[in-house]
């Protein structure tokens, strides 16, 4: 196997070249853990999309003779593999289903906290007009305080809803994206372009959409895909705490929840869906340390086949 | 220097004041707390009392001022739950979530000191990869989940420690662990990546070049210089530490300032609500200005000046 090098940046905009898709598949193949994480989240994905249509009914079904009943028995069909919960839920079904809500909700507060943060940057980072003091103001008040408590405070008096959870997530995050997306105007608005474009008469919405917008977004996704595992950790913890989504829904952090109660006599409740959380985010992380070797030439040869030196 | 300092303060006050307000509004907006601290039958006379009795029947911006009013006074309001005065019970609490802090985060410090430099001393050895899995499921781990499964095996299947509560040494070592898995996790990566990039600056070449003891380079030499990153980092991880001990002290029961928010939270006691916020974010100001504070001791090359 031939590898190029290539200079990739973040393993974006791979597709579109063949030589350097395979270069990137290179580089996973030749990392063993990331490669594992990759493959663990492209089934976890589809299982997110098209699990629920599957065993979506089997989630909720009850039955009384699978009561507590222990993981590792084909007994009862391979969906009470994992075992089922104190109603004779099977826990895999559950377990498929949480993944949806899990996943959803992060991802939903993830964008949203993108775009928000994103265009709240870009204003504060162009303007030096009074809102932009506010902007930045506000965003210090966010950082300074625990997110998780801010989010309980919010979320008690919006009352818990995966809307409300959405847009509890986003607010926590947004000072992230708020201060990179700032920090890069800050420094694009004093280049050439930005000049050219105003002397050719673009106005103030014109150059930031159109000439600086595009700049910061790749930025803004590599913070985005790497905050994704920090997010599904908080909403998990709020959804644990009893102030996240509520039932009848459910996901692996209210799961874990249910299962605290019966510890001593089926341990496999609360157990899988943490494991699951921590199979999750340990593979995004897991990924995006990958992909920060990749991006680094520095540090790249480390994922290389390297050719012996013709003598 | 405190020039820099004044101005860091009067954000930081800023900030404060901010949250303070926040919060106000927000747990005004929670609903009626009479509805939670008088029975289900009690008359509407009863609750025009209570609410009349604690200020919840004046305008919102007239119990602001007065909220406002009574700070400047060192007037924090009373407990509705507890009948004592609000500051009185977050000062309480406020210590036991300090010892448990500092411990977890001066212990994960020390430790991933140690193993950040040993792997950083040999990159891509065994040690370094083995060191680098646990550091990142460190970090990516559900603290929440970590609690209950050492529930499981310490409490439940091996009995050898107690469930919740404080009180003997046993009752420190869980709650410290789960707090502590986070800090190290990131630690561990930044002192490794700091010290790869010093192993190979230099005056370590120097160092190895005069003869020195590769212990002595990795330890003396090396490590001081990646101190900096590992304190601002560890600075950084004082909010998150909060998180985490909101997590564990609700798991462990611990009497805490994050149970207690919680508890203060559900039950709409707005006065203790505040006082804990306050606590808490002057907590983390009076750390932050530490921290800017040390790095000076630590750099001399650092000195903060008015611009």
């Amino acid at each position: 196997m031939t590898v190029i090098p290539t200079d990739l940046k973040a393993g974006g905009k791979a597709e579109r070249e063949p030589g350097k898709a395979r270069a990137l598949l290179g580089y996973l193949v030749h990392d063993k853990l990331a490669l594992i994480s990759a493959i663990y989240l492209l089934i976890l994905i589809l299982a997110a999309i098209f699990g629920p249509m599957l065993v979506g009914d089997m989630a909720t079904k009850l039955g009384l003779r699978q009561r507590n009943l222990a993981p590792f028995s084909l007994e009862h069909g391979w969906l009470y593999a994992l075992g089922a919960d104190t109603l004779g839920r099977s826990i895999l079904a559950r377990l498929v289903v949480g993944a949806q809500n899990t996943l959803g909700i992060a991802a939903a507060a993830v964008v949203t906290s993108m775009l928000i943060g994103g265009a709240l940057g870009l204003i504060a980072g162009y303007s030096n007009r009074w809102y932009s003091q506010v902007i930045m103001r506000l965003a210090d008040i966010i950082m300074s305080f625990p997110s998780l408590l801010l989010a309980l405070i919010v979320l008690y008096t919006l009352g818990p809803s995966i809307l409300n959870l959405i847009i509890v997530l986003a607010i926590t995050r947004i000072p992230i994206y708020l201060r990179t997306t700032r920090a890069e105007v800050l420094e694009l608005r004093e280049r050439m372009f930005v000049s050219a474009a105003k002397a050719m008469g673009a106005g103030s919405l014109r150059i930031v959409l159109r000439h600086i917008a595009p700049l910061v977004a790749p930025t803004l996704i590599t913070i985005a895909a790497i905050d994704f595992a920090s997010v599904i950790l908080a909403e998990s913890a709020l959804s644990f705490l009893g102030l996240g989504i509520q039932p009848p829904q459910f996901t692996w952090g209210a799961m874990v929840a249910t299962g605290r109660g019966y510890l001593a006599n089926a341990w496999w409740v609360a157990f899988w869906p943490g494991l699951a959380i921590l199979l999750t985010t340990l593979s995004l992380n897991l990924l995006s340390s990958w992909a920060r070797t990749v991006a680094d030439p520095q540090q790249r040869w480390r994922l290389q086949t390297l050719r012996r030196a013709p003598r | 220097m405190f020039g820099y300092l004044g101005k860091r303060a009067l954000h930081s006050v800023v900030s404060v004041l901010g949250l303070l307000v926040l919060v106000f509004f927000l747990t005004r907006l929670t609903g009626d707390p009479s509805y939670l601290f008088l029975p289900l039958d009690a008359t509407p006379q009863a609750r025009e009392a209570f609410s009349t009795l604690h200020g919840f029947d004046q305008p919102l911006h007239i119990q602001f001022f007065n909220y406002l009013g009574d700070l400047l006074h060192l007037d924090f309001g009373e407990s509705l739950r507890q009948n004592r005065s609000a500051m009185e019970v977050a000062l309480e609490a406020f210590p036991q979530t300090l010892k448990l802090a500092v411990l977890a985060i001066f212990l994960a410090g020390a430790l991933a000191l140690v193993v950040g430099s040993l792997a950083a001393a040999k990159p891509g050895s065994l040690f370094d990869r083995f060191a680098s899995l646990v550091s990142l499921a460190g970090a990516s781990a559900p603290d929440f989940w970590i609690a209950i499964v050492g529930i499981l095996v310490f409490a439940v299947s091996l009995d050898l420690l107690p469930t919740s509560g404080t009180g003997s040494a046993a009752h420190w070592i869980m709650p410290i662990g789960v707090l502590m898995l986070r800090p190290f996790g990131l630690l561990v990566q930044v002192v490794r990546g700091t010290m790869i990039g010093a192993l190979s600056s230099p005056y370590v070449k120097t160092a190895r070049a005069k003869g020195v003891r590769r212990q002595k380079i990795i330890f003396s030499h090396a490590l001081r210089n990646s101190l900096l990153p590992v304190i601002t980092v560890a600075g950084d991880l004082a909010t998150s530490l909060v998180n985490g001990a909101v997590v564990v002290e609700s798991v462990f029961g611990w009497p805490g300032i994050g149970k207690l928010m919680i508890d203060a939270i559900i039950q709409r006691d707005f006065a203790v609500v505040q006082s804990t916020v306050l606590v808490t974010a002057c907590a983390i100001f009076i750390l932050n200005i530490a921290i800017d504070l040390l790095y000076a001791v630590l750099d001399p090359r650092i000195r903060y000046q008015t611009s």
